[in-house]
């Protein structure tokens, strides 16, 4: 896919990440999910391998939300790559539903894991990344972290692991939005050296712009050193695309009245 | 396959129970090659030092990092993997009990967790290294089956069992070096299905892991006394075998719970629940570990303390009965 293709795939998916948060009239993690969007077209647009018509193929490439709040910008990678439809997308935290504020584990969705408690997707990717080493299966292994993220220690329990085990086809995406729940990420728990901190465990750290389509697609094509897993460290806005929520962390979960729907789409529309 | 029978019952018993979680781990996996084992750094406290030798590539050691172990168990498990986990109690079943509540649990993947060491067979290791609390935690867990065995034989029987089994499991390995025997010959062992190792008319001591033996103990000491007491092996406390439960006190009238793991929420209270829920109204002396941290000695001198010893118990069960 074109950088160009990408850049509307990104586009198309916030439109409809925007429809679906104001259409379920519930407060949902908007700026967290709007942050990591270009990275998940980028993912769904042309890095993973996987059959749409297919999602329990055994030789898709795997995909971790870890910071399973960012749960908008996967459906809408699942959406807009054809995997869940219109339909299902619509039902998105809809009581009993399949598609509720974290994801829950669902191969014939395309969702690959259950997450919503920070901090466990990299192990799991190093438990796939490793059991497809020992089958000698090709695909790889990519797992999305957000930086808030990052203050659980597990991650660094999973990060020193992956290192240690040369997982190659292993790739971490950290969104860098340095933002979490409470406010700015640098007041809370600064994380600001995150791929120098990467690099210390032993892992291949590249520093991307993580708006920027074309940074994204070098950095996934780049080749790792010495079987190093790969991170990308993608520097993000929180709330991307949309001028009034970006960088406001009142709009890390928040509801969508009609007004600022249209508002919105109205921002996309003219950027 | 190995085979329950007196010698072999006699050099587990000897070895001890995680050193025959070793033995029985290393038998499996000539039959199961998607066998994966993973330790946080405890391989040779878990008995798995032949295992490691022989099977390098289905051994993992992740350091010193129960959560991340649970983790990729879990990954494992879910590219097709027969994944055994295992590390002391407290460290699987609570430094990384939500990594087993989120993958074992909430995905349910097929990820046997083992705790080794648990109650307090760590002696003088002390309170850090007991294993008193994880069957409340673990019972707790949506969709987890909790495995106790009663004694090395049974931990033989689990092992095989878990490896044919598919689903989510936390095995709680008690007892220390010189485990008692409680089986010498072969028998028909089934998740979920208590096994009744003595009848008796007038009070059912229901018991998991060790304390199966030392309940077992009890009621020939109480046979002498004239007491008729039944003993049922209650090795998996979820699901819970509530059947043979109301069978037992049916007939006994009388319920005596012994383990060795707070009163609060192991198999006592599973088995209150049960009599609750079907309205079975019968007086329940319930034996375990008090709700504090204990004093520690050699395992044996804290089953004295701790009233766990065969002769204590049916000393408690004689008061109970007013005999």
């Amino acid at each position: 896919m074109s950088i160009d293709k990408i850049q509307a795939m990104a586009l198309s998916m916030r439109r409809r990440m925007l429809e679906v948060s104001h259409q379920c009239g519930l407060t949902a993690h908007l700026g967290g999910g709007l942050s990591m969007v270009e990275a998940m077209a980028c993912l769904y647009g042309q890095v993973l391998r996987f059959d749409a018509n297919n999602p329990r193929w055994d030789g898709r490439d795997r995909f971790i939300l870890s910071k399973g709040h960012g749960v908008l910008g996967y459906y809408a990678a699942l959406w807009a790559s054809g995997v869940i439809s219109d339909d299902v997308f619509a039902t998105f935290q809809a009581n009993g539903g399949d598609l509720i504020a974290h994801p829950v584990l669902n191969l014939d969705l395309g969702i690959e894991s259950s997450n919503g408690s920070l901090g466990q997707g990299l192990s799991m990717g190093i438990g796939i990344a490793l059991a497809a080493r020992k089958k000698d299966k090709d695909f790889r292994t990519y797992v999305l972290l957000g930086d808030g993220e990052c203050n659980e220690g597990s991650v660094w329990e999973a990060a020193m692991l992956a290192a240690h085990l040369r997982l190659s086809k292993l790739t971490a995406i950290v969104d860098y939005n340095k933002l979490q729940s409470d406010g700015e990420s640098r007041n809370i728990l600064q994380v600001d050296n995150m791929a120098q901190r990467f690099a210390a465990f032993g892992w291949h750290a590249i520093e991307v712009d993580g708006h920027d389509v074309g940074q994204l697609l070098d950095a996934f094509a780049q080749p790792t050193t010495d079987e190093r897993p790969k991170v990308i460290v993608a520097h993000t806005v929180k709330g991307k695309g949309v001028p009034f929520m970006e960088n406001d962390n009142s709009w890390h979960h928040n509801r969508l009245s009609k007004d600022a729907l249209d508002k919105a789409l109205a921002a996309l529309d003219q950027a | 396959m190995l085979e329950i029978n007196s010698r072999n019952a006699r050099q587990w018993s000897r070895l001890g129970s995680r050193a025959t979680f070793g033995t029985a781990i290393l038998d499996v996996a000539e039959t199961h090659p998607d066998l994966m084992v993973l330790s946080a750094d405890l391989g040779n406290s878990s008995g798995l030092d032949r295992f490691i030798r022989a099977y390098p590539e289905q051994f993992l050691n992740t350091g010193i990092a129960e959560q991340n172990m649970v983790g990729i168990a879990a990954g494992l498990a879910k590219e097709g993997f027969n994944v055994f986990a295992t590390s002391f109690a407290p460290f699987i079943s609570m430094r990384g009990g939500e990594q087993v509540r989120m993958n074992l649990g909430y995905m349910h993947l097929n990820v046997k967790a083992v705790a080794i060491g648990s109650g307090i067979a760590m002696g003088l290791l002390g309170n850090s290294h007991y294993g008193l609390e994880d069957l409340a935690v673990m019972r707790t867990i949506p969709g987890l089956t909790v495995v106790s065995p009663a004694d090395c034989s049974e931990i033989v029987k689990t092992v095989q069992a878990a490896a044919d089994f598919d689903g989510p499991m936390y095995i709680r390995l008690t007892g220390g070096p010189d485990n008692p025997v409680v089986y010498a010959e072969d028998y028909d062992f089934q998740f979920g299905k208590a096994v009744s190792l003595r009848e008796g008319a007038e009070v059912t001591l229901v018991a998991t892991g060790t304390m199966v033996a030392q309940s077992l103990k009890a009621a020939e000491i109480l046979a002498e006394a004239g007491i008729l007491a039944g003993v049922l092996n209650m090795h998996t406390i979820k699901p819970l075998d509530g059947e043979a439960l109301l069978q037992a006190v049916a007939k006994s009238g009388r319920l005596v719970s012994v383990e060795e793991h707070t009163m609060i929420g192991g198999l006592g209270s599973a088995l209150a629940e049960h009599l609750a829920a079907t309205g079975t109204l019968v007086p329940h002396l319930m034996i375990g570990l008090p709700d504090k941290y204990v004093k520690a000695g050699q395992y044996g001198w804290m089953l004295e303390q701790l009233g766990l010893t065969g002769a204590a118990i049916a000393e408690r069960v004689r008061s109970f009965l007013g005999r």
